[in-house]
């Protein structure tokens, strides 16, 4: 497929795998973090992490909606789809994150929750004008990536007056997330978690630009690369971190310069703050409270906020004892250091939300690198 | 969660509405989020959303670049 396959050419990946070697100071380590899942994904997917020198390492960052995503919050979607019987719409990803009492959206719908997967936020609107007789809600997460089509739905909602259409908004902000990361003790004081430059987002890009994280490079010295998620798109960012670091530079570099400029998509941007306003504090999984570092519905559009309607209130649940997410998504620990990685919690059956999506750390190096660190014997 | 992919346009049936072919399926898309859009153009695809236009010399010159490293 066209501006697919390019991306993903094996000589040039060889290539690029060379001259990453070849410019890498031995003499020092670089350490960067891939803030997306979709890198994430990338680099266990394509085996990048194996092309890369022993000094090179990736950290993988809280990019992954359904990771950051607290139990607190899909308990409040199942309590809408079996106590107040509505017709719960979300995106696949969020279906099998593990909730309180053993309970999942997937397992609330076996409970008789009218549960729906849906492809588009397009569609949660579509099934609310189907059924004006049924409360039809929308549970929308996310990055700026797709916050845009939830602020669309919810402005045509307001104008046809789709009065049984309300969204639960868990929309997050990647700056918010970023800046967390850096100013967390074990990042700043701490040390123990050492960044030297980050891979930044593809597609939350395309939306907000690359403007947004020039206050990083500057504020914080450190250098960012906003990278495309094929695989010869990672290597190239990464290429660019080192000569970054070799060259003592701190800038905001584009890779993906075939789909993200420097403003962005305003007509998204304006979209979004008509629609929404920043929350003051939100649960991030790993995060704990982050400050401004989601959205809510505003006011105006009030009586498609679900929140409100049928007045949710958020409860913080802690996680299961077992499970290292939190201190995997803030880049403390890796998956093989969980205990139950693997053995209790698979894909099949995840305990913690890293393993639920594909972006997960964890689902990510169960699917393609669980093998690699386990030594090969001839029999 | 961002998964998003290139697609090319190849009929807008009304303003905000493109059809496009992607290795031969077709889908109706939603050009709320984006304006000017043509036939024959590729725009990054999200959740039913274009969210940007594929700018195609900067795609060339990416690519240009992973043969200089190369």
């Amino acid at each position: 497929m066209k501006y697919i396959d390019e991306f993903r050419n094996g000589a040039l990946a060889k290539g690029l795998a060379h001259a990453i070697a070849y410019e890498a100071d031995t003499a020092r380590s670089y350490n960067f973090m891939e803030f997306c899942g979709g890198h994430t994904h990338a680099i266990s997917r394509y085996g990048i992490a194996d092309l890369l020198p022993a000094n090179l390492k990736m950290i993988h960052g809280p990019g992954c909606p359904v990771c950051v995503l607290p139990i607190g919050r899909i308990d409040l979607a199942i309590r809408l789809a079996l106590e107040h019987q509505v017709i719960l719409c979300t995106y696949g990803d969020c279906l099998r994150i593990p909730a309180s009492n053993g309970l999942s959206l997937l397992k609330a719908k076996a409970r008789g929750g009218d549960v729906r997967m849906i492809y588009s936020a397009a569609d949660a609107l579509q099934l609310a004008r189907a059924h004006p007789e049924r409360d039809v809600v929308f549970f929308a997460i996310g990055f700026e990536t797709t916050t845009p089509p939830t602020a669309v739905v919810l402005r045509d909602a307001a104008r046809e007056g789709v009065k049984n259409f309300s969204v639960v908004c868990n929309h997050v902000l990647t700056p918010s997330a970023i800046m967390n990361i850096l100013e967390s003790p074990h990042v700043r004081t701490l040390g123990t978690v050492p960044i030297d430059g980050f891979v930044g987002p593809a597609h939350v890009s395309t939306v907000i630009g690359s403007r947004p994280y020039e206050f990083f490079a500057e504020e914080y010295r450190k250098p960012v690369v906003i990278a495309g998620f094929e695989p010869l798109d990672v290597m190239q960012a990464i290429l660019m971190l080192v000569r970054q670091v070799n060259d003592g530079r701190a800038e905001v570099e584009n890779e993906f310069t075939r789909a993200v400029t420097r403003e962005g998509n305003l007509k998204a941007q304006a979209l979004v703050s008509e629609v929404f306003e920043l929350r003051r504090t939100f649960e991030w999984r790993g995060l704990g409270e982050v400050p401004y570092s989601a959205l809510k519905i505003r006011r105006k559009f009030g009586a498609h906020d679900a929140e409100t309607r049928f007045g949710l209130a958020y409860t913080s649940v802690a996680d299961n004892k077992a499970c290292e997410c939190g201190a995997i998504l803030r880049g403390v620990k890796e998956p093989r250091d969980c205990k139950i990685f693997g053995t209790v919690c698979t894909p099949e059956s995840p305990v913690g939300s890293c393993m639920v999506s594909s972006e997960g750390a964890c689902a990510a190096y169960y699917s393609y690198g669980r093998f690699r660190d386990v030594a090969v014997r001839a029999a | 969660m961002c998964l998003a992919i290139p697609v090319r346009v190849v009929a807008k049936p009304n303003e905000s509405t493109a059809l496009i072919d992607l290795d031969g399926v077709q889908k109706e898309i939603s050009l709320e989020l984006l304006d000017g859009v043509e036939v024959g153009d590729y725009v990054i695809l999200h959740v039913g959303y274009a969210l940007a236009r594929l700018d195609p010399d900067e795609a060339e010159r990416t690519l240009a670049l992973f043969a200089v490293a190369a």
